[in-house]
């Protein structure tokens, strides 16, 4: 169960309509490295890892809903009242056929989102280092987005998300020690 | 914290390539790779600064902006 606090997790201020911006975004939002991926895989994998580390999984797959409500925040505002012509030179043409201005869950390319992005393998190593695998990819693609990005304001948010990234980093590495630290448990008790 | 959290190299560099060469190649080698398990009792950031960087400890704060030219 979850109690919802209807504000965001960190300020999203949207000066200018930007598109082109907008789509860029789109690959954090529903892209294999994005935070839908991210929350969708740790939620899930939560159920099949040792006690000590359930609650990692859980908190981190919250938080990332909480950035995914920031990332539609941005899209929403980036692209709300934009003309179809607009939403057309942003690359953004196929998109408004399909869904106006609508959000959807689809990487920077217009690719809709698809689990086969999300692994849960049931065992707690391999899992453990594809989710500090994801932190890091999350945290390059959040670089490439600033370095694409005019738009200080957004910057700033995008700046705080990517730094979510490296302290979820290393609470997965930290959970990696953790069950390191059961190795010939079984032997000495 | 004397870590700079950053990388570089000097990529090999041919007379022939078509884009104006980057001489040397920077990219992030951010404080988690450093660490592996937080100690105890790092210092901690006031809890604006900590919303502003994202982290209530500055020990894994290494910040990211396009002018550090990281590409």
């Amino acid at each position: 169960m979850w109690v919802y606090e209807k504000k965001l997790l960190y300020p999203v201020e949207v000066k200018e309509c930007n598109p082109k911006l907008a789509r860029y975004i789109a690959e954090q939002y529903g892209g294999a490295d994005g935070e839908l991926a991210a929350a969708l895989r740790y939620m899930n994998q939560r159920y099949t890892v040792p006690d000590k580390v359930i609650g990692v999984l859980n908190d981190i797959a919250t938080e990332e809903f909480s950035h995914l409500e920031m990332l539609a925040t941005m899209i929403y505002k980036l692209t709300k009242d934009a003309t179809p012509e607009q939403l057309e030179e942003a690359g953004l043409g196929a998109h408004y056929v399909n869904h106006g201005h609508a959000l959807f869950y689809e990487n920077a390319g217009g690719v809709p989102f698809t689990t086969t992005y999300i692994q849960a393998k049931g065992d707690p190593i391999a899992d453990l280092y594809e989710d500090i695998a994801a932190e890091e990819k999350a945290r390059a693609t959040y670089q490439w987005i600033i370095n694409v990005s005019d738009d200080a304001w957004i910057n700033d948010s995008l700046k705080f998300l990517r730094e979510r990234e490296n302290v979820h980093s290393l609470r997965f590495r930290e959970a990696v020690e953790v069950l390191k630290d059961e190795r010939d448990r079984k032997k000495i008790f | 914290m004397d870590y700079t959290f950053r990388g570089s190299y000097e990529p090999y560099i041919s007379p022939w390539d078509p884009c104006p060469p980057i001489i040397v190649k920077t990219f992030p080698l951010p404080p988690q790779l450093f660490m592996n398990f937080q100690p105890a009792s790092l210092p901690q950031f006031s809890p604006a600064e900590a919303l502003q960087h994202g982290s209530l400890w500055p020990a894994l704060v290494d910040g990211y902006s396009k002018r550090e030219g990281i590409s």
